[in-house]
């Protein structure tokens, strides 16, 4: 394995009963790489997310984040190693307001004595700091969704998985997203996108992965990835 | 002033103002019946550690403050201990069986935890009724001093050692609320999956929220068997405890340290009163009118009415 590999994955899979969600997947990812994960719906994208985040533990293969195996890591050791993640449905804790809910994970991160000042920074980069006193509740979607790249700032990730952090979103508010991610790429973070919405995959990934059934079938530049034959048939449903 | 130190003061001030009140009625009842509030404000504010921040319902409360009170028992019965020897003792047998109970418990998550603990409060029972060296089922007798020096009786040395753990109850709720322990719990009771994800140890946090809450109940039991004079499993593991730590911190408001301590208050004076003039029977029923009424009008309790944004 390569020093510059931030996170290696080597053969992982994982099943459910006798349904194999995903099989043999390998994926390096290099620091500060933009990575755009794709494929229809039920082919393993998330279930490989929750793999790398500990949600589910993989039943093959080995995972490492910056050198370290997180083979049987729980998801909160993965986090203060650098690896933070966004949900496809918006998870705030919903009786904190907005400014707690950032302060959360700088309290168990070394960060307890200049917590609200550092999630008070963490707002105003995702442009929320006036909404630090409302509830999750009060805030639109669109808002939501910065709340939890807030949160995910607040880890100081390395790597950052947005699970499908657009969906739902108009065209403005997807681009009000992608700059976000741009904006948290250019500070250091590799980012991983889960998006089905291929105008925002296109515009933010240097590199593209393709799911199907469980399995990785394309890997490489977006535009000759969208290009593959394998890859139309199955994912835009050509024949 | 800093807040904790106004909180302690204000704690401080307020109990001097109920101990000489009730000296000055000299009457042993008002004793009794203050121990009874108070020792319901420990034991609800103990259920809040876990219930109220972490959102992990706890119908185990009886057996937690059954193990208390047969914790000072068997302290007194082997080494000839008393009371404040006991309420330690007490603390440290609850808080490791809350330990226990957590390690084996908190993967389950909602009705199953619940049902777990209430299993746990059974099995405790059941182990007790067959223990003859604590009384088995017909239970203990503690004979206790007639008097403690300075103290005029015994029920105002009980009064007044209860009004302390109250305090030290409520305390501790305050400190844990404001703590990055709270934080977490709360974190865990909105969201466990997304608190795991941005790096809070929940297992490590639930633990310490069993074990803080198993040593509370425990605490709370401890001066029970002083308090009756006799204690049975019957009446150690009744059912009023259980259904009390739930709904006292439910009515007052729970996830605040002070929403325990008012439905404790309460709702315990209400009881004390329906038993005095009326029936203790009434007690249960009393706490069922009060839960569905403030399901119904207030779900976050007393505090949460007031809190209410406009």
């Amino acid at each position: 394995m390569s020093t510059d590999v931030l996170l290696h994955a080597k053969g992982v899979g994982k099943s459910f009963g006798g349904f194999t969600a995903l099989a043999e997947i390998d994926i390096d990812l290099r620091p500060g790489e933009r990575l755009g994960l794709i494929g229809p719906n039920g082919s393993g994208k998330s279930t490989f997310v929750n793999c790398i985040s500990g949600d589910f533990a993989q039943h093959e293969g080995t995972v490492t984040l910056a050198g370290h195996s997180l083979n049987g890591l729980k998801p909160h050791r993965r986090a203060r190693l650098g690896l933070a993640r966004t949900f496809q449905l918006p998870q705030p804790f919903n009786s904190l307001s907005v400014l707690e809910n950032v302060r959360v994970p700088l309290l168990f991160s070394g960060h307890a004595a200049d917590a609200t000042e550092r999630a008070m920074a963490c707002l105003e980069q995702v442009e929320m700091a006036d909404k630090a006193q409302k509830l999750p509740k009060e805030l639109t979607q669109v808002e939501q969704r910065r709340l939890e790249l807030a949160r995910a700032i607040a880890l100081n990730p390395r790597l950052l998985i947005a699970d499908e952090a657009m969906a739902g979103l108009s065209n403005a508010e997807v681009d009000q997203i992608i700059a976000l991610l741009f904006k948290l790429n250019q500070a250091g973070a590799a980012i991983i996108m889960i998006e089905h919405i291929m105008r925002a995959v296109t515009a933010f990934s240097e590199r593209l992965v393709v799911f199907v059934a469980g399995r990785k079938i394309a890997d490489g530049i977006p535009r000759d990835v969208l290009a593959l034959e394998e890859v139309e048939g199955a994912y835009l449903g050509k024949q | 002033m800093t807040p904790n130190l106004r909180f302690w003061l204000g704690a401080a001030l307020l109990a001097l103002v109920l101990f000489l009140s009730l000296r000055l009625l000299g009457n042993d009842y008002a004793y009794f019946a203050g121990y009874f509030v108070l020792q319901y404000v420990v034991l609800a504010s103990a259920w809040n550690i876990l219930g109220g921040y972490a959102g992990y319902v706890n119908f185990g409360a009886a057996g937690f403050m059954a193990a208390g009170a047969y914790a000072a028992i068997v302290l007194r019965q082997a080494l000839g201990l008393e009371l404040l020897p006991g309420i330690l003792f007490a603390a440290l047998v609850a808080g490791l069986l809350g330990l226990g109970t957590g390690y084996l418990t908190l993967r389950l998550r909602g009705v199953y935890f619940s049902i777990a603990t209430l299993c746990l409060a059974v099995v405790l029972q059941t182990l007790v009724v067959n223990w003859d060296y604590v009384g088995g089922s017909r239970g203990a007798y503690i004979v206790h001093p007639r008097d403690i020096p300075p103290f005029t009786s015994y029920a105002e040395y009980l009064f007044v050692v209860m009004l302390v753990l109250a305090i030290l109850a409520a305390g501790i709720g305050r400190a844990v609320e404001r703590s990055s322990l709270g934080r977490g719990l709360q974190a865990i009771r909105d969201n466990e999956r997304a608190a795991e994800a941005v790096g809070v140890p929940t297992l490590r946090l639930k633990l310490v929220a069993t074990t803080l809450c198993g040593a509370l109940m425990g605490v709370a039991g401890a001066p029970l068997p002083y308090y009756s004079g006799y204690l049975n499993p019957e009446a150690a593991f009744s059912l009023a405890y259980a259904v009390n730590a739930i709904a006292m911190p439910l009515i007052g408001g729970a996830g605040t340290w002070a929403g325990p301590v008012i439905g404790a208050v309460l709702l315990a004076s209400l009881q004390q009163a329906a038993t005095v003039t009326i029936s203790s029977a009434l007690n249960l029923w009393i706490v069922g009118w009060m839960l569905v009424i403030f399901v119904a009008l207030a779900p976050k309790g007393i505090l949460g009415w007031f809190r209410r944004r406009p």
